[in-house]
């Protein structure tokens, strides 16, 4: 028992060390590329810092940005914990964000009903965009990184489709005036805020996420189905003789990850964005696939990394302020992430290689 | 007539680019690593490519500046996943991020006069109906895929190395018993993949259009991958599947010239769909490689 509570807080320790050092590499190295282009350097660092948290306005946003992250990320635990690699999070979010909207815009009643039924509906959208790929995995036996992978691309002109035509989510109106984007989402159905900006302000948005990953880090952890899971994940063959079907508990958890994706869809739209535009999954699918990914599948670590991205992403859009492309925000990230993984699998390696000359 | 001749020119335009990428990629899933990072190999091809043949004023050099930094980002993906051990999809999804946010800062930040390649005209068969021109009147790299098609084949299926790479996709663990150093060779089908992809990538920029453009590559990178699938892991159905999504962006692009109206995302969709289909239809797993995607580990003695 202590031995599992040291493992764990050495674990925390080294995860946090990890990000701090990777954080600082990655924004001293896009200083330098920012500084090679004879852009503002010293700007980097300071703009992204009053962009993310500096002030309760700042801080909003960032939690806003957040919020989405990591609900996907919750979504991508469950898939790796079986055992599945679900990547198509980027489409299940746009399906997801199509059906909320669908059900937002056409659907009349009262406002906080309707976002129930509207959150409701993007998540069984993505649920159902997952368990097509769920579905040739288990019954066409197609390869689900495969399978998940070329359906984000199909979403993507799904959503371009629809909000294209006047019968499923545009605005009526003279033809001139419309544009690829769906009518604006009634003002009753918005996911509510605490605190008026640009003083303390939390989004709903961000509370439900971490609800979320509360009850999914109790589930996984004390659960019959957490423990099915983790079964399958570790050893595929071992619970097949414990009678765990391999498509049922599997099929399940990808079409989980895709209603969490798809959720996260829900929430953007509700929560900040309010109408739906092409490129309305702007990467926060593939977003939140790397933080569960840094975050090494532990759910309290994917809160702390997903308020990291979000951060990054809400200080972003103060970079073009000082004049530097907020083209920069992904490269971050990015190297955030390259930070993370590379020295982690390396002492992952360093320690099997101890193991196997032992 | 000259319909057809516009939309086979614009189809094989359009192909060329899938097709140099797809012999990468064709390499690299053989040896069973699902290379994800295409996309980032021809973008930052592509960039290069722009940049090279304006600083060295000649279209070739761009070329070669492509291929050597498709190389580098087949490298980092190499190290990372078969020396680091890093999971090979979130490498690839991160330097796909990467090559994105890299190429758009610079692009944003750095102006550049590119050099475009010059066409090049097969004097008699450039002469042969309906396929003559879209065939042999190319901007001259084009032409090197003539050539590139039968090497990759030679390379795969005549030479040591070629049965060691699909050896190390097929059975990692027999190849390793044999003497083969499988994570290396997969390191190096990589490489071969960087070096196509930043060859793909930079034949858009100094080929195709002449300049970069933020994201000019526009998801070509997965739509090589979805090629290599729908083509059943063999070079030929590769190729061929190029050859078909590079028709369906020509049609997409040619059709409201022509007068008709077809939903255009039914034809941009089509090479993620297609591979789908086939897939499903005719349950093509079987000629996967079969070590596709998954991590070598040495069973410890």
């Amino acid at each position: 028992m202590i031995e599992g509570a040291r493992a764990r807080i050495g674990s925390a320790l080294t995860t946090t060390t990890l990000l701090t050092v990777a954080i600082a590499v990655a924004l001293a190295l896009s200083a330098l590329l920012v500084a090679l282009t004879h852009g503002p350097s010293g700007s980097v660092v300071s703009s992204l810092y009053d962009g993310s948290v500096n002030g309760w306005g700042s801080f909003g946003a960032t939690l806003d940005a957040s919020a989405p992250l990591l609900i996907v990320a919750l979504g991508t635990i469950v898939t790796v914990r079986a055992g599945e690699f679900n990547i198509g999070q980027e489409g299940q979010l746009a399906v997801g964000a199509l059906a909320g909207a669908m059900v937002a815009i056409r659907v009349g009643g009262p406002g906080p009903l309707v976002l129930v039924a509207a959150l409701a509906a993007a998540a069984l959208g993505g649920a159902l965009w997952a368990g097509i790929a769920a579905l040739l995995r288990y019954w066409r036996g197609i390869d689900i990184v495969i399978g998940s992978l070329l359906l984000v691309f199909v979403a993507g002109q799904l959503l371009a489709y629809a909000v294209n035509s006047r019968w499923l989510v545009q605005e009526h109106g003279p033809a001139a005036q419309r544009q690829a984007e769906s009518a604006p989402l009634p003002s009753g159905v918005r996911l509510p805020r605490l605190g008026h900006y640009p003083n303390a302000n939390v989004g709903a948005g961000f509370l439900l996420a971490l609800g979320l990953a509360v009850v999914l880090a109790v589930a996984l952890a004390r659960t019959r189905w957490g423990f099915r899971l983790r079964i399958l994940g570790h050893n595929p063959v071992a619970a097949r003789r414990a009678g765990i079907s391999a498509a049922v508990v599997g099929a399940a958890a990808i079409v989980l990850s895709g209603a969490c994706a798809g959720l996260a869809g829900g929430v953007m739209l509700t929560g900040t964005a309010f109408r739906l535009t092409p490129a309305f999954s702007n990467n926060v699918g593939w977003t939140g696939l790397l933080v569960a990914l840094v975050a090494r599948n532990d759910v309290g670590a994917a809160v702390a990394t997903a308020l990291l991205f979000g951060a990054l992403d809400a200080g972003g859009g103060f970079l073009s302020t000082v004049g530097i492309p907020s083209d920069l925000v992904p490269v971050v990230q990015a190297l955030v992430v390259l930070g993370v993984v590379l020295p982690s699998a390396l002492t992952r390696r360093r320690a099997a290689r101890v193991e196997a000359t032992a | 007539m000259s319909d057809v001749t516009t939309i086979l020119s614009s189809t094989v335009r359009l192909s060329v680019p899938l097709a140099f990428a797809a012999c990468g990629e064709y390499v690299a899933e053989r040896a069973g690593t699902l290379n994800l990072s295409v996309e980032a190999m021809m973008l930052s091809g592509a960039y290069a490519g722009a940049i090279g043949s304006s600083v060295m004023h000649n279209a070739g050099a761009g070329l070669l500046w492509g291929i050597a930094v498709g190389v580098v980002v087949g490298a980092i993906q190499g190290t990372m996943s078969h020396r680091a051990r890093a999971n090979p999809f979130v490498v690839a999804i991160t330097l796909n991020v990467l090559a994105l946010g890299v190429t758009s800062y610079l692009a944003d930040t750095l102006a550049m006069h590119a050099h475009q390649a010059g066409i090049l005209t097969i004097p008699v068969l450039s002469h042969v109906p309906f396929v003559g021109r879209p065939l042999f009147s190319e901007r001259w790299p084009a032409f090197a895929l003539y050539a590139l098609v039968p090497f990759v084949w030679w390379v795969m299926q005549r030479r040591r190395f070629g049965l060691e790479l699909r050896a190390v996709g097929e059975n990692p663990a027999a190849a390793d018993v044999s003497g083969i150093d499988v994570d290396r060779r997969r390191r190096q089908a990589l490489l071969w993949c960087g070096a196509l992809s930043g060859l793909g990538g930079a034949f858009l920029a100094v080929g195709e259009v002449g300049t970069f453009t933020t994201n000019m590559t526009a998801g070509r990178g997965y739509i090589v991958i979805a090629a290599v699938i729908f083509g059943g892991w063999t070079l030929r159905g590769t190729i061929a599947g190029c050859f078909l999504f590079g028709g369906a962006d020509a049609l997409r692009l040619a059709l409201p010239a022509i007068g008709y109206t077809l939903n255009p995302q039914l034809l941009v969709v089509a090479p993620y769909v297609l591979p789908l289909v086939v897939m499903a239809v005719f349950s093509v797993r079987r000629r996967q490689p079969a070590a596709l995607a998954q991590p070598f580990e040495r069973a410890s003695s």
